[in-house]
């Protein structure tokens, strides 16, 4: 298929798609959808309409400023509590779906994969919850005495309500010297989980920030760096870790998954932030460059492709000793990745792939895909910004469908049209998917493999990629009685 | 570095000697109390297993600590989706959408859809009547529904949107889109009751909204509610039973299909019970619920506006499904079939076959209310002792008492405690101060099982991390056996994992058990 007829076939498809709307949704929709190429002209990347309010009564894959908040950036610090504050929902539909490893001991010093919830009846409604949460904490700091913090994620009722949260917190961590912070970070803020990140990011500035404590005594060196914006994934951050303690650098904090309060804390000392994901943290990597005079830089661990440019990048910003290490490192783990990509790529070579996640995952895993020559030809963001479509344009590889706040329905509608032979997104969408008989990887959760990140991961991405276009099960669709021409 | 011919995942890669390496020199930057000094973290651990500690919990008022419960939209949800061509639409925010599709899907491995009016900051000043005009158009275009199924969030809530007047007002602008299609809607607050609180409101509203032809009662026809029931094989079984005692034995939001759909072609829409039978429900003979604090709510409908005979049995385990069987020979005044005696003669074959494995164990077990009943019913008949009852959304009303009557039946009935309104954090201390053999509950039992080795048998809602066993049927005498078998394989696995220390326990590592 050539690049014109992929072009005039994505645009059909949009067409076709927006045609099943009424007219006001239609209007809204088209501006959310269209194409791009790597080279050349303005498109999609440089003009879609992006963080906007979602079109009302359809099924979209968004979540809210809560899910944003506890559920990225807050809920993965392990030593920290953090309570759903209102009722019992949003906190058990969020536990322990997302897989943020980490090391401890739960309930006792570390508390990730547990919900505290405050569970609102009518009465708190009524009369408020603030007395409930005074109580809350208190119970909290009796009963999980190792906890190094408390959060307060509130869900949609709170800042309806007029509760006082801020106040409440303040209190609290006045009579008992810990930290308490409060986040409003009601679900109905904003317009997807993205609002909910900044608003996290917001009160790590007001409250984790200016806490000194940790940071007095702290012992630089030249090398420090914080990972910023990483997960942990199924073990992400750490096999982030360990290729840049190789290159001879030290990571001193690692945000938020695995994360520790003090590392939030003692961020502030690290020579340079390296951000991976730049959509939830890049609020808090520029407060604290203007703050502290930290720069930060963007990078990009998934394939091996990425992950060498990332690492000349990151290495550009040291010295010689270090730039060096990092070329041993890179030669180290190339002769890994070509046999890799020598063992996988003949499986996978020009297999379509579409694409819609949320976070830098739209445009970083691109290039993972094309080092296993695999193209993609659809991507989009569920909560994405301005700045990410612009940042996605250098990782297209050929014309891609661009589709911002995608349905379910306009999901369905495109790959029926494309026919990608891959489809990778979330947990909502797999089992759509894999009835029509297309492999899918849930790219949120990695499908409970992972860690993706680095060189050692990209081995299991290429093996999880080979493993969902290559496994037998798709070939058992068509009864053998069948006698019709598939897809035909 | 990973091994070309052996790549393993995160499970294998992180015991790799440069990985461990790597999480022992993070631990310099940690402040965890295990990074700083893991002898304290051993001393809270051991404090936390003490009665002092389980007096702390267990006085527990304003935090709840991994609850058995969730919120009432889920249960409307499901509700929405046991009916034929019928679009869930939650009137809220769409970050709670998210949750609900996302939690089914996982316990289901299947497609939830559900969709949201996506209400906002706008909303939140100005109300929500723009989003439902909006949404529901929307909707129809998009799904082609022939019934869309209105709930609401906790936001919709407090804001104190009025359902019924928006549904109006959007039908009245839609340019005549949506007079076609069934609104029914029902306000599910999630801050009051749980789930099931708002199965039964969406139940209930339908019946009441749907259904409104009285014309001549129909001496055959019985309508069956499921209630909550994450195991569509119970669906399927209730309906196969229900089939021996006539044609017109309609169960009344049957979800099965929607969630066990085969490969090949994605439907949206998959079974469901058929509108023409939903609306038929007000003329039926009489409604035979199968959880009864499912359906407070709608009992009062069936039984105070539709003056029709109201029932309620619970078919899970023996005497539950007899009662259950009786009731239908009794209302249909049919002989109970042949088929249903074998089914039963040889669950009861069965149960005398694997007995001396359950009895006399001790049992912890939490889930919903109709559930526990059945279930420990089910415990009690073969001699299990159900030491701990945790039942997190237990009514208020009545429940307790049922099952002080159903334990009192045991002769260990004194070694039985009921916990209603407890979490599982508060289990947990149950658990290392009085401890048992066995725990029967949901995936989040796995923590549990963790902390305190107690063997988890998977029966619940929701099970995320064990594949395929929501197909079973865990009701009627076939679900029955489905029981036994899962519990006492339960038991005997762990008998094996007792006694597999080579020259040490394994003298007792039998091939014949
Ligand atoms: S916001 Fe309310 S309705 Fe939504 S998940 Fe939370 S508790 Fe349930
Ligand atoms: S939108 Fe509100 S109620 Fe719903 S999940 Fe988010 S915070 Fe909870």
């Amino acid at each position: 298929m050539g690049p014109e007829t992929l072009e005039s076939l994505q645009k059909q498809a949009i067409a076709e798609v927006l045609e099943a709307y009424p007219e006001k949704a239609k209007k809204n929709r088209a501006k959310h959808l269209g194409t791009d190429n790597p080279e050349g002209v303005k498109g999609s990347c440089d003009t879609t309409r992006s963080n906007k309010q979602t079109v009302p009564g359809v099924m979209s894959q968004r979540g809210c400023a809560y899910a944003g908040s506890k559920g990225v950036v807050w809920g993965p610090i392990k030593d920290m509590i953090h309570i759903s504050h209102g009722p019992i929902g949003c906190g058990q539909y969020s536990r322990g779906g997302r897989r943020n490893y980490y090391i401890g001991t739960t309930g006792i010093d570390t508390f990730v994969t547990m919900n505290f919830s405050t569970d609102f009846n009518e009465k708190d409604i009524v009369f408020g919850g603030d007395k409930k949460l005074k109580k809350a904490l208190e119970e909290i700091d009796e009963l999980f005495p190792l906890n190094n913090g408390i959060s307060i994620q509130s869900e949609c009722p709170i800042g309806l309500i007029g509760d006082d949260i801020q106040a409440v917190a303040k209190v609290h961590k006045k009579e008992t010297g810990h930290q308490t912070v409060a986040v409003s970070c009601e679900g109905f803020r904003g317009v997807s989980q993205s609002l909910g990140h900044h608003i996290a990011n917001d009160m790590i500035r007001d409250h984790v920030m200016p806490d000194t404590s940790h940071r007095k005594d702290f012992e630089s060196t030249p090398y420090d760096v914080a990972i910023i914006g990483d997960y942990n994934i199924g073990g992400d951050a750490w096999s982030t870790r360990l290729i840049l303690e190789e290159m001879g650098l030290r990571v001193i904090a690692q945000w938020s998954g695995d994360a520790t309060y003090k590392e939030l804390a003692i961020a502030p000392k690290a020579k340079l932030n390296l951000l991976h994901c730049y959509r939830s943290m890049n609020y808090i990597s520029r407060h604290m460059e203007q703050e502290f005079g930290i720069p930060w830089m963007e990078y990009n661990f998934f394939g091996p492709t990425k992950t060498t440019e990332s690492l000349r990048k990151i290495a550009s910003f040291f010295d010689e000793k270090i730039q060096e290490q990092t070329e041993k490192v890179i030669a180290k783990y190339t002769a890994m990745t070509d046999a890799v990509i020598a063992k996988f790529r003949p499986m996978l070579e020009g297999k379509k792939v579409m694409l819609y996640v949320g976070g830098l995952r739209p445009r970083h895993v691109i290039g993972a895909y094309e080092d296993l020559g695999m193209e993609v030809i659809g991507t989009g963001y569920e909560f994405g910004h301005g700045d990410d479509y612009k940042r996605t344009k250098e990782d297209l590889g050929r014309s891609t469908l661009i589709y911002d706040d995608a349905n379910e329905y306009e999901l369905e509608e495109f790959v029926k049209k494309l026919r990608p032979d891959l489809v990778a997104a979330g947990v909502k969408e797999k089992y759509v998917f894999q009835k029509m008989g297309l492999p899918f990887r849930q790219m949120h959760s990695w499908d409970y493999s992972g860690p993706y990140h680095g060189y050692d991961a990209f081995a299991i991405f290429a093996k999880d990629m080979d493993l969902a276009m290559n496994s037998p099960v798709w070939n058992h669709t068509k009864a053998p009685w069948d006698k019709e021409v598939e897809g035909a | 570095m990973q091994d070309l011919d052996n790549i393993v995942n995160g499970q294998k890669l992180f015991l790799k000697p440069e990985y461990q390496e790597v999480l022992k020199n993070k631990k310099e930057f940690e402040g965890s109390m295990g990074a700083i000094n893991p002898a304290k973290v051993e001393e809270i651990q051991k404090w936390t297993e003490s009665w002092d500690y389980r007096e702390k919990n267990l006085a527990r008022e304003a935090i709840t600590v991994n609850p058995a419960k969730a919120c009432q939209p889920l249960g409307a949800v499901m509700v929405a989706l046991g009916f034929e061509n019928t679009m869930p639409y939650v009137h809220g925010s769409h970050g709670c959408v998210a949750y609900f599709r996302t939690y089914f899907t996982r316990h289901f491995k299947e497609p939830t859809p559900c969709v949201s009016d996506s209400m906002s900051e706008s909303a939140a000043v100005f109300g929500g009547l723009a989003n439902m005009k909006d949404g529901l158009r929307n909707c129809n275009a998009l799904y082609k529904p022939e019934m869309i199924a209105v709930s609401t969030t906790c936001m919709a809530e407090v804001i104190g949107d009025d359902l019924g007047a928006f549904i109006i007002g959007a039908k009245d602008e839609a340019e005549g889109e949506l007079d076609n299609v069934l609104i029914p809607n029902a306000h599910t607050p999630s801050f009051v009751g749980s789930h099931i609180t708002g199965y039964d409101n969406m139940m209930k509203s339908i019946l009441e909204q749907v259904s409104t032809e009285k014309t001549t009662v129909d001496e055959e026809r019985i309508n069956i509610i499921p209630g909550f029931e994450p195991y569509l094989g119970s669906l399927k079984e209730i309906k196969k039973i229900s089939k021996m005692f006539g044609d017109k034995i309609v169960m009344i939001g049957d979800h099965e299909e929607q969630w066990d759909t085969g490969a090949g072609e994605y439907k949206l829409y998959a079974g469901g019970t058929k509108i023409e039978d939903l609306k038929g429900s007000i003329n039926a003979k009489a409604t035979i619920s199968l959880q009864k604090y499912s359906s407070i709510a709608t009992a009062k409908t069936i039984k105070n506006k539709w003056k029709q005979t109201y029932e309620t049995c619970n078919p899970i385990g023996l005497s539950g499904t007899d009662a259950f069987v009786m009731k239908l020979a009794e209302l249909t005044g049919k002989e109970i079939p042949e088929e249903l005696k074998q089914q039963r003669a040889r669950l009861v074959d069965a149960m005398q076959d694997s007995y001396p494995y359950m009895h006399g164990k001790k049992i912890a077990i939490w889930g919903d209310p109709d559930f526990l009943l059945g279930m420990v019913s089910f415990l009690v008949e073969m001699g299990a002792i159900p030491t701990h009852v945790v039942c997190h959304n237990a009514p208020r009303k009545n429940w307790e008492a049922e099952m002080r009557a159903i334990l009192d039946k045991s002769n260990r009935s004194d070694e039985c405690n009921i916990w209603p309104g407890k979490d599982l954090w508060a289990l947990r201390s149950l658990l290392f101060t009085e401890p048992v053999d066995f725990m029967i509950g949901n995936v989040y039992g796995k923590e549990l099982y963790r902390d305190t080795k107690t063997p988890l048998i998977r029966i619940g809602f929701p099970i995320f991390d064990r594949h395929h066993l929501h197909r079973y049927s865990m009701s009627g005498y076939e679900g029955g056996i489905n029981l036994l078998t899962w519990i006492t394989n339960g038991i005997l696995d762990q008998l094996d994992e007792e006694t597999k220390d080579i020259a040490e326990t394994d003298y007792f590592f039998d091939s014949v058990r």
